[in-house]
């Protein structure tokens, strides 16, 4: 059963088709890549999900509710959690604290004024958070100040604060940009840990070694359309592919 | 104390913190401080700060129109004295609601915007309270002259309960206390120490560490799931209301109510003293209004025969040139002094007196127990 369903989504800015008639399926508990060339389409697709654009035409439900409309807030309330291209992060609070604020999201609701508790003694956000902190292993530097991690470990703190949330579904938006090959491998190797818990993931990637490593299934924007769809073999060898990364170029 | 929910650390920084109020006049003493007027200012300054600092220690959204609750305070406690009664009471609960019912209405529409625009709104807002406090409103503020109590005043929860009218006008009291001299300092501290420890609960509290996290990264926490806008809008609404006790507090210990208590200077007084102090952390505020406090206090009583006569063991002519060029910094001139300290702590410890404090302390420690201190930005050497 699909997660999320992207159906016939039409966005236009001025006079370029930025997506052109997309459909989509994303299946539970399966790691989906979405790929294409620059200016594909592929971050405008991204932002119909996550309530920044709402597309001219079309539908995006997500679990049977529409996405179209909601607030960023909603959206991680009906269980969407997001992984950003540079990570973002609370650099001002400790580790903890970073992975606390979002389970007290899922526990509280989008606002709540409970200013007579006392962090100190919510044991069971704070034993969760920490759980999360071993499982990204960054439970040793739990009181650092978040902004002196080092970029792969700023990523492995991201993952940490959406994963307490229990996501349904986790959108990954070029999650190894920027990084060195060694942080890129631990990265991999992290998501594919989440992966085998049955996350469902949707990953939008350009580093074809990440994609080939991790996704199930993989679908092809090109122009704003989606040329091609598969398992990870098919799409290695499909001419269209091809054609869309090589400009029709013969190597 | 466990029934105030607070550590063993919270529980010793609020008992110093009573203890310092209940102390204030034997501290201040020695250095020329000891008498309630000026105590009274470094309580009520203390909780405007406190609550300033709750919107912008904590969420970072530097609002440069808190002044105009202040007023509302101060003016809502001059007609509660004047309609209703002299007892100070209703008059603070009503300066209180009021200043926050002011700040829901104006930082609803201020909170669309952040940064820099939102500063500017809320000076808009301000301004634009003083002067038609200044002017339009008369019937309601007195304009110019300013809101006074009169002999022929109402006062009809008084006249209910058989209050005998006084020839001249009535004192502010606090069933049958008057509140002058120190019991009117008294009652702002008791108060300042509420308005502390509910500001300590905040900072402690999941709904301070949301506050907190608008600060660092209002984006991320829309994402993960927490709506910004109603948290910065309860902080605003809270300092607004910490704001209009203030402004009470004012009326309570001299009952008249003025325009000029709105002006955008009064405003940019409650930004320096928590900038002053230590913007988000728990005491800076109140250290910052007592230090600005005291200094406008000293320095502006210093007038030229004080300077002549403390310059007199010098030469005639090198007297007359010290007392002038220090005179320029004392008296009319004492907001230079204030300058250049300001300039000062924010080169120096942008952190404020508190982290001037936190430095001393931490070197302090590290001789005791020779231990270099880590310091976050230099990397640790292994031995």
């Amino acid at each position: 059963m699909p997660i999320l369903t992207v159906k016939n989504v039409n966005k236009r800015f001025g006079g370029l088709q930025a997506l052109d008639n997309v459909n989509l399926e994303i299946e539970a508990g399966t790691v989906h890549a979405i790929i294409g060339p620059n200016g594909a389409g592929k971050s405008t697709l991204l932002n119909c999900f996550i309530g920044k654009l709402i597309p001219d035409t079309g539908l995006v439900d997500f679990d049977g509710v529409s996405l179209l409309g909601k607030k960023p807030h909603e959206i991680n309330q009906v269980g969407v959690s997001r992984v950003f291209q540079t990570p973002e992060i609370f650099g001002d609070l400790s580790l903890l604290e970073n992975v606390m604020i979002p389970s007290f999201a899922s526990r509280d609701g989008a606002f709540r004024v409970n200013a007579w508790s006392s962090v100190e003694n919510e044991t069971s956000i704070k034993e969760q958070a920490m759980a999360l902190l071993e499982d990204v292993e960054l439970a040793d530097s739990a009181q650092v100040i978040a902004c002196q991690l080092s970029r792969g470990d700023k990523r492995r703190l991201e993952l940490a604060m959406c994963l307490v949330q229990q996501p349904k579904l986790l959108l990954l938006d070029e999650p190894t940009a920027g990084m060195a090959r060694a942080d890129t491998n631990n990265t991999i190797d992290l998501l594919k840990k989440i992966a085998s818990k049955g996350i469902t993931m949707m990953i939008i990637e350009h580093d074809m070694h990440v994609v080939f490593s991790l996704a199930e299934k993989i679908s092809v924007l090109a122009q704003g359309t989606v040329i091609a769809e598969g398992l990870p073999e098919e799409i290695k060898g499909h001419p269209k592919v091809q054609e869309a990364y090589l400009g029709g170029a013969h190597l | 104390m466990n029934w105030l929910n607070i550590n063993k650390n919270d529980r010793n920084l609020l008992i110093g913190f009573i203890v310092v109020v209940l102390l204030g006049p034997l501290i201040m003493e020695p250095i020329g401080g000891g008498y309630p007027d000026l105590l009274q200012k470094f309580a009520i300054f203390g909780i405007f700060a406190i609550g300033f600092n709750i919107l912008f220690g904590l969420t970072g959204y530097l609002s440069f129109g808190h002044a105009a609750f202040l007023g509302i305070g101060s003016y809502t406690a001059v007609w509660s004295f004047k309609l209703l009664t002299m007892n100070v009471i209703p008059a603070i609960i009503l300066a209180t609601l009021l200043g926050g019912f002011f700040a829901l209405i104006i930082g609803f529409i201020a909170l669309r915007r952040s940064g820099i625009y939102f500063s500017i709104l809320t000076l808009a807002f301000a301004q634009m309270s003083y002067n038609l406090a200044y002017s339009v409103l008369t019937p309601i503020t007195n304009g110019e002259t300013g809101l006074q109590l009169r002999l022929h005043d109402a006062r009809v929860v008084d006249g209910l309960f058989g209050v005998e009218r006084t020839a001249g006008l009535p004192n502010t009291e606090l069933f049958g206390l008057a509140m002058s001299g120190w019991n009117g300092y008294y009652f702002c501290g008791f108060l300042a120490i509420v308005g502390f420890f509910i500001s300590l609960r905040i900072f402690r509290s999941p709904f301070g560490l949301m506050l907190r996290a608008v600060k660092s990264n209002q984006h991320r926490l829309s994402y993960t799931g927490l709506n910004t806008r109603p948290y910065t809008l309860a902080a605003f609404v809270i300092s607004g209301m910490y704001a209009g006790l203030a402004g009470g507090l004012l009326a309570v210990t001299d009952p008249l109510a003025g325009a000029e208590r709105m002006q955008w200077t009064a405003s940019g007084e409650v930004v320096l003293m928590t900038i002053f102090g230590g913007a988000g952390t728990l005491l800076g505020p109140v250290i910052g209004s007592a230090v600005i406090k005291y200094f406008e206090n000293i320095f502006s009583s210093f007038n030229e025969g004080i300077l002549l006569n403390a310059f007199s063991f010098l030469p005639e002519g090198l007297q007359q040139a010290f007392a002038w060029t220090v005179g320029l910094f004392v008296g009319e001139g004492w907001h230079l002094t204030l300058g250049l300290l300001f300039m000062f702590i924010v080169i120096f410890l942008p952190g404020g007196l508190m982290e001037g404090a936190t430095r001393i302390k931490s070197l302090f420690q590290s001789s005791t127990k020779g231990s270099p201190p880590i310091q976050k930005d230099l990397p640790v050497e292994k031995s």
